[in-house]
């Protein structure tokens, strides 16, 4: 757990946030690392749906059940609350539709935990007011056309967005590139300003 | 012919789905490898259409390859080094399982006296030669195109039987489309004079120019139009200019015709009318009530559900459907959609994303079930 402590924080946020023995569905797996590790750690019970072909056959070749499809449009396919806990871990702002995902998560699932990067970050904010350039950084690589991420938001936008959608709050956990701060009840002036990504930890009402 | 395959011979008549019987069942079939100790390490491999048992190694009929060596063999995806690999002939084949060329008492081919089968009859054949063997549970039952509507019925009819199942390529029911690309097939077959009402054998002749018509507009379904304009586009063959009459002059018929002789060579004319009936027959979801979630809802295992974007013989959608299907059940199912442009024969090609997941999911998968090697 260290390991991943030091090297995804937000990881460490989501995990933490994952009941024993809990049934999760990871929206946007990738190659399955965090599922493998919800598995190692929580004996979670976990599945995976991930858009690219690769990104299924290494998962799969963990030995998880992934479903290759488009978060967009397939989660359609899981039948109703089939899920103690839905994931979106730095997911949501490449998607078409973020409140349609929402909906969906709600049915399909009790509780919800999402990472988002968070648009008020104090460096973004820097960036963008100094250089008057949407940023390029570490964490946000690409160039604005070439980003995935076309629905960026503040950790405070997404708090509104789920309050929206008939979430409430559990928590509310400001991470950085190297650490985890404390969690919160929910998006306060600190966090907005010095989370890079918040991980929510939400309930449906 | 008969002679040189293994073959399983069941003591009991066998009942068939449509209500008749074949008095005497036999299976060929071949294995690779080594059943384990604790008789967990066997998979079973469906074949296609016109495919046959001779999976790896040389085929005896053809003196060519067997129609998956690169994927089934020592050190490869499918370890036979690791796995007893097992394989038979579909019933109504006629690579030596009981079939329309099997003969009467006057040694003439029973022909088309031979009772219509389904894809439902093949499996219940196969778990006949399973339980033969000795082996109360498969590690895992693959195949593709029709070889994945048997693991379908495999889930369906004997869920306890299998720690695994991999549909490739594959639909839960046969679309009016296909059914249709079938009719065209057999009326090529059945408008051949040399058919002879089915009784050919008896009469001395053989339905090559049907079949062969059958086979060619079955090849087309089988590759996508990109793969063919690829591979061909309008290429003139051995000639710099269209000749103005009907010979071949373009590459893509020249190969559509060497497909279409090549294949009459190997494979029988009532054959292929039985099994493609066998197909259009399939559809899963009409024995549980129309509700394709009961046919999966007893298999307690895994599966990994594979297509191919390109594929529009079995597309994508068809696999989406198993898939909801299998999670409304609750099986824990991955799915495959490898995006390339060789349409529905990529399964039998070398599709790298494919094979690593095939390989990563058996691999993962005897981790899981504890499977040792032999």
């Amino acid at each position: 757990m260290l390991m991943t402590l030091k090297t995804r924080p937000d990881f460490d946020a989501i995990i933490e946030n994952v009941p024993q023995g809990a049934k999760v569905l990871d929206v946007g797996c990738g190659d399955g690392e965090l599922l493998e590790l919800l598995q190692t750690h929580k004996n979670a019970d976990v599945r995976g749906l991930e858009i690219s072909d690769e990104g299924v056959a290494s998962a799969v070749a963990r030995g998880l059940s992934v479903i290759q499809g488009d978060a967009d449009k397939d989660l359609g396919i899981f039948p109703a609350d089939t899920f103690d806990m839905v994931i979106l871990s730095n997911t949501i702002q490449a998607t078409k539709r973020p409140k349609d995902i929402l909906e969906q998560i709600k049915r399909i699932g009790n509780r919800a935990i999402v990472s988002v990067p968070n648009f008020a970050y104090w460096k973004v904010r820097s960036y963008l007011f100094i250089k008057g350039e949407m940023p390029v950084t570490k964490e946000l690589p690409d160039t604005w056309y070439d980003s995935k991420n076309i629905h960026f938001c503040t950790a405070r936008d997404f708090e509104k967005l789920a309050l929206e959608c008939g979430f409430k709050i559990i928590s509310v956990t400001p991470t950085t590139n190297d650490r985890k701060g404390q969690k919160k009840p929910h998006v306060d002036f600190f966090v907005n300003l010095f989370a890079q990504k918040v991980v929510f930890a939400l309930e449906k009402l | 012919m008969t002679n040189e395959h293994r073959i399983f011979q069941s003591s009991e008549v066998f009942k068939l789905e449509g209500g008749s019987e074949i008095p005497t069942l036999h299976v060929a079939y071949e294995t690779w490898g080594k059943l384990n100790d604790a008789k967990n390490n066997a998979i079973l491999i469906c074949h296609a259409l016109t495919g046959d048992q001779y999976v790896t190694g040389t085929n005896p009929v053809t003196k060519r390859n067997g129609w998956w060596s690169d994927v089934v063999g020592k050190g490869k995806l499918i370890d036979t080094d690791k796995y007893f690999v097992i394989c038979s002939n579909v019933i109504g084949g006629c690579m030596g399982s009981s079939g329309p060329t099997d003969l009467d008492a006057d040694n003439n081919q029973i022909a088309i006296d031979f009772p219509i089968i389904t894809i439902g009859d093949m499996v219940h054949a196969q778990y006949l030669l399973v339980q033969s063997l000795g082996i109360e549970k498969l590690f895992a039952v693959i195949g593709g195109s029709m070889g994945g509507m048997q693991v379908l019925r495999w889930i369906a009819d004997y869920p306890d039987m299998l720690n695994c199942a991999v549909p490739i390529a594959t639909a839960a029911r046969h679309s009016a489309q296909n059914i249709a690309f079938h009719e065209v097939g057999r009326q090529a077959i059945m408008a051949d004079p040399e058919w002879k009402d089915g009784h050919y054998n008896k009469n001395g002749t053989f339905p090559s120019k049907g079949l062969s018509v059958a086979r060619m507009a079955a090849h087309i379904t089988y590759m996508s139009d990109v793969a063919l304009h690829r591979k061909f586009g309008r290429n003139l063959q051995n000639r710099d200019a269209v000749t103005f009459g009907f010979d071949a002059d373009f590459q893509i018929e020249s190969y559509l015709r060497h497909q279409g002789t090549s294949f009459v060579d190997r494979f029988d004319a009532n054959s292929y009318l039985y099994i493609t009936r066998a197909m259009d027959y399939f559809d899963l979801a009409s024995g549980f009530d129309n509700n394709l979630i009961k046919a999966f809802d007893k298999f307690k295992g895994r599966a990994c559900v594979v297509s191919f974007s390109s594929d529009w013989h079995y597309p994508p959608s068809e696999s989406r459907t198993i898939v909801r299907a299998m999670m409304g059940a609750g099986v824990k199912v991955s799915a495959l959609e490898v995006e390339t442009d060789k349409g529905h024969d990529a399964f039998l090609l070398d599709e790298p994303i494919f094979h690593r997941a095939l390989g990563g999911f058996i691999d993962s998968s005897a981790r899981i079930f504890g499977i040792e090697g032999n």
